[in-house]
């Protein structure tokens, strides 16, 4: 069981986890950004390493990763900053393919070992490609995370259940990251679904961003990301205290709202 | 007309997960991971399936009107000292040889019964025959481009729209070709259960690359029965086609990959290899995975795609199908390219000395032709071209070029 499972299973008792993310390298003071979030109440946090061509991402998402790219941030100038972030929660990258193949797999699951980085989502590297980037991010110690989504059929489900280490990421609705008004009708039975088919932490993300939606989906699963309401945040103009707020908010709603009980 | 048509036996699938050799696979989202086994599992099927075929070949006799001709360029064979045929891809139904993919994928479509389609397009061509088929099946039709390209293709924005397919914009990244196929990606991850995805190049995850070929070789094995009968029972000495994703450049070279033809596609040169400015994937590409497939794509040195140039829409695209890049890679096929400037000089000779205005991409493949007749093509040589498009769409735009040129 690696590191960022045992973690995870361990926090989850007390309270629903929260995983905030945050695009990496978006502003001079993203590492702060990180910080402030993980010191707000996060049981890890995400740190986006941005694409040029996110197909999983929603605008904010998006727009975030460019203006990124657009300053000079590169893979390797993330994971550099990552590695100094100095935080008492672990650190997990998602980034897409091409950069992780580009770098080389040894070598890309090398760094992020190097840089104390826990694991791992490529969106775009299911299950049956995941093969080469899993067997190195595994054996340098950095958890590859796998999807899965409300088509995933159930017998595909226990297998990525399977393979998938530090937990399972549930996308909760149809479509790709951004805030929506409403948590996703399908958002709970998907949460159900991925418990019954592994028992590893499994944290329900994609249009989950407000308080309320958190806590309701925290109801059907161990945990939740959220991303695009914090990302947006910070593309208003707000700092580490404003994503500081918003994540402690969030974290009072899953503190109230209390561990999920037990699994099935 | 029915029944002129003849679709050659499936072709062989691709081996393993969707691969061409090193290349392919199936790079996307788990969200779209079922879809794909699903299209998959029909397309194997249907293509095996007796009334499925019938109703394709007649559909391309009937409606899309072919077979297409070869015609033989008297004037231009003359004036370049090569023997040039052209496969008239240009006098398919709405004027390219998109419609060919389109009705196949149309008819996939309602197999699955799903009653809505998706698609990406570059300079329109695909946009335009995916609206076609759409009015024809009575599906409903979302075209994705970028925001410079309804700019720069606008008259095909006003087919698209007048054949009732929605038209939308996407203004992210470099806002052309690339950046469409991104959108459209996004949106089928929110529709996939409802929606086809109507690829419209030999790129994407598997199974589009060999669909997409499949139903594209029917160009080439229509042109190798045309040039045996032309050529007293010999094939072409050169087979020369175009590629930016490659899709008319596949469905020829599928017709050729058993003869003693040399292959050779042709890239956007833009404004030079050594410019930057250019869609040059199998030249000055590396391997990589974008849009759901490994193969050759144009980036920077730490993995993000680069943003691709050609004048021509249709070739602005930072990468190529896999199976042009295994191709380049066994050497089977051979890959050049030209430059913004040569293809618009092969534009106004093609149409001067044969009165064909060819699409600005199918000039590409002409201009590489007339920089090389009588130097690497020997004299007298057959060169089999295909001319993917016709330039209709293109003339306002070279018009606009020309007229800035004489300015100064």
């Amino acid at each position: 069981m690696t590191p960022l499972e045992v973690h995870l299973r361990a926090r989850r008792e007390r309270a629903p986890l929260l995983v905030p993310y945050v695009t990496g390298g978006f502003g001079a003071g993203w590492t702060d950004v990180v910080r402030a979030a993980a010191a707000a109440g996060a049981d890890a946090v995400e740190v986006g390493i941005p694409f040029s061509d996110p197909v999983m991402d929603g605008p904010t998402i998006q727009e975030a990763s460019h203006r990124a790219l657009a300053s000079g941030a590169t893979p390797a100038s993330i994971v550099a900053e990552a590695a100094r972030l100095d935080v008492d929660v672990p650190v997990v990258v998602m980034t897409y393919y091409n950069p992780v193949l580009h770098a080389g797999h040894e070598r890309f699951a090398g760094s992020l070992a190097d840089a104390g980085i826990a694991g791992a989502i490529v969106p775009d590297l299911p299950l049956d490609e995941l093969d080469g980037w899993g067997e190195a991010a595994t054996a340098a110690g950095v958890a590859p995370v796998l999807l899965a989504a409300p088509t995933t059929p159930p017998e595909r489900l226990v297998r990525i259940g399977a393979r998938t280490e530090g937990f399972l990421y549930a996308v909760a609705l149809l479509g790709v990251t951004g805030e929506r008004r409403d948590l996703a009708p399908e958002a709970r039975g998907m949460g159900r679904r991925c418990r019954e088919a592994t028992d590893k932490p499994v944290l329900l993300g994609v249009g989950i961003s407000t308080p309320e939606q958190a806590a309701e989906a925290s109801s059907a699963a161990d945990g939740v990301v959220v991303g695009s309401a914090l990302v947006r945040i910070l593309l208003e103009g707000g700092g580490p205290e404003a994503v500081g707020e918003a994540v402690a908010e969030l974290r009072r709603a899953l503190d109230r709202a209390g561990p999920s009980g037990s699994r099935p | 007309m029915r029944g002129e048509v003849t679709l050659g036996p499936p072709g062989p699938p691709p081996t393993g997960l969707g691969r061409f050799g090193a290349f392919g696979g199936r790079f996307v989202p788990e969200t779209l991971v079922p879809a794909l086994v699903e299209l998959e599992g029909e397309f194997t099927r249907a293509w095996a399936d007796a009334a499925f075929r019938d109703e394709l070949a007649g559909l391309l006799g009937e409606y899309a009107g072919r077979p297409t001709p070869v015609t033989e360029c008297h004037r231009l064979s003359e004036r370049l000292g090569v023997r040039i045929l052209l496969k008239r891809e240009d006098l398919t139904h709405t004027g390219s040889h998109k419609i060919n993919n389109v009705l196949g994928q149309a008819l996939l479509t309602r197999r699955m019964g799903k009653a809505e389609v998706i698609a990406e397009t570059g300079a329109g061509q695909h946009g335009v025959a995916t609206a076609t088929a759409c009015a024809l099946f009575g599906l409903g039709c979302r075209v994705f481009m970028g925001a410079v390209d309804v700019e720069r293709q606008a008259l095909n924005v006003f087919r698209m729209r007048l054949l009732g397919a929605e038209v939308v914009p996407v203004t992210s990244g470099s806002a052309t070709l690339k950046d469409a196929v991104n959108e459209a990606l996004r949106a089928w991850v929110a529709t996939v259960g409802t929606t086809h995805y109507c690829l419209g190049s030999v790129v994407g995850p598997h199974p589009f690359p060999w669909i997409v070929r499949e139903l594209q070789k029917v160009v080439g094995e229509e042109a190798r029965a045309q040039c045996r009968d032309r050529l007293e029972g010999r094939d072409p000495d050169l087979v020369v086609a175009c590629v930016g994703g490659g899709s008319n450049a596949i469905g020829t070279f599928a017709g050729f990959l058993d003869s003693p033809a040399e292959l050779v596609g042709v890239e956007a040169a833009g404004h030079g290899l050594d410019s930057g400015r250019h869609g040059a994937s199998v030249a000055r590409g590396v391997p990589g995975v974008l849009h759901g497939a490994r193969s050759l794509f144009l980036q920077d040195e730490h993995g993000q795609i680069a943003e691709a140039h050609s004048v021509s829409a249709g070739l602005d695209y930072p990468g190529v199908g896999p199976e042009h890049a295994a191709l380049a890679a066994s050497g089977r096929a051979r890959y050049e390219s030209a430059t913004d400037r040569e293809a618009l000089d092969a534009f106004s000779l093609l149409s001067r000395t044969e009165g064909i205005v060819p699409a600005l991409e199918s000039a590409h493949a002409l201009a590489w032709v007339a920089r090389e007749a009588r130097r690497s093509i020997p004299e007298g040589a057959t060169v089999l071209v295909t001319l993917s498009g016709r330039g209709d769409k293109d003339a306002a735009q070279v018009a606009d070029l020309l007229a800035a040129e004489r300015e100064g």
